[in-house]
């Protein structure tokens, strides 16, 4: 089945040295199951997937890894720093994931705020330049401000990810208007992480041009992830389409679509 | 037997016991964990080199879920 993106002619989704087919990116937290979690991977299409960085529980089985569900030749995994409060930390983190072994990207999150989840961006900016030098592809988490884009851009990220809300909270796009702005501004791609709560939220997302998006929650806590991400696919393709297409001007008045020829007396 | 800590609990461990022995011990797979030994990341092929002393800090991390 062509999609509607395949009709119309867009320019390739690369981060780093890697070129994508799906701008819609996943995570693996949260779900009921890891059965479920692998069916709507699937169905979404996705081929970046995030993952944290934990202890082993030593308690229990070594079954808990990630590893024995997804297929890193596959899915690119996308080791996140989430949770992570101070610079120091998330490069700690960061380091321990490449170690893993299979890429040099990381998801870096430095967290501000307990209750917001907000980034704290001084701490992102700090862990941006080291792990750049490291080598790392870094995609930084952000918020929707310009100024911290266009620095984080500077100092190396390979994508900036302004958030559309807050983490896990499903609001939607709060401020299209900066994340368009900082689309418009940066040469790096922009990817919207966090907050999108269901397709219409991803498509009007998609609408302003940004590059991606990357979302959890609104998989793993509808009541059906697999269908909803199915719903997102969609969602993603027609607004990236729709962007492409360029949406016709906004009027305040009415415009008669039928002829006003023709009338009968 | 000495004490080291692993995964932030004190665990006894016999005496100059390697890192990969210390996974084998625990049931662990080389190939899914990330090890830490005082703060500095051990690549697997030198797991079998480096042995335990006495309060050795000793992290194992792997992926599991997450957004």
């Amino acid at each position: 089945m062509s999609t509607a993106v395949e009709l119309v002619k867009d320019t390739p989704f690369t981060i780093g040295t890697r070129t994508f087919q799906s701008r819609l990116m996943v995570g693996t937290g949260k779900y009921r199951s890891n059965e479920e979690m692998v069916r709507a991977i699937e169905a979404s299409g996705a081929e970046i997937v995030t993952v944290a960085v934990r202890r082993v529980d030593l308690d229990r089985s070594r079954d808990a890894s990630i590893l024995h569900h997804l297929d890193p030749k596959r899915y690119l995994l996308l080791a996140n720093t989430a949770g992570c409060y101070s610079a120091a930390d998330a490069i700690r983190y960061a380091r321990l994931a490449r170690e893993a072994g299979f890429n040099e990207f990381v998801k870096l999150e430095v967290i501000g705020d307990q209750e917001t989840l907000l980034p704290d961006v001084a701490g992102l900016l700090e862990a941006t330049a080291v792990l750049v030098r490291e080598g790392f592809t870094v995609l930084a988490y952000t918020n929707e401000d310009l100024i911290t884009a266009l620095r984080l851009e500077a100092a190396g990220a390979a994508a900036v990810m302004p958030l559309a809300s807050p983490i896990g909270s499903g609001l939607g796009l709060l401020n299209p208007f900066s994340v368009r702005t900082i689309k418009r501004r940066l040469k790096v791609p922009v990817v919207v992480d966090a907050g999108v709560g269901t397709a219409s939220d991803a498509c009007l997302t998609m609408e302003q041009g940004v590059d991606g998006i990357l979302m959890n929650t609104a998989l793993a806590a509808a009541q059906d992830p697999v269908t909803m991400a199915h719903a997102m696919r969609l969602a993603v393709d027609a607004g990236r389409a729709a962007f492409l297409a360029g949406r016709m001007p906004r009027r305040e008045v009415a415009m008669p679509s039928s002829p006003l020829e023709g009338m009968l007396d | 037997m000495i004490e080291v800590v692993v995964n932030g609990e004190r665990r006894a461990v016999p005496a100059e016991a390697t890192l990969l022995e210390l996974l084998t011990l625990l049931g662990l797979d080389p190939r899914v964990v990330v090890v830490e030994h005082n703060r500095k990341i051990v690549r697997r092929p030198e797991l079998s080199g480096q042995r335990l002393a006495p309060d050795d800090a000793i992290e194992l991390v792997h992926f599991v879920g997450g957004g």
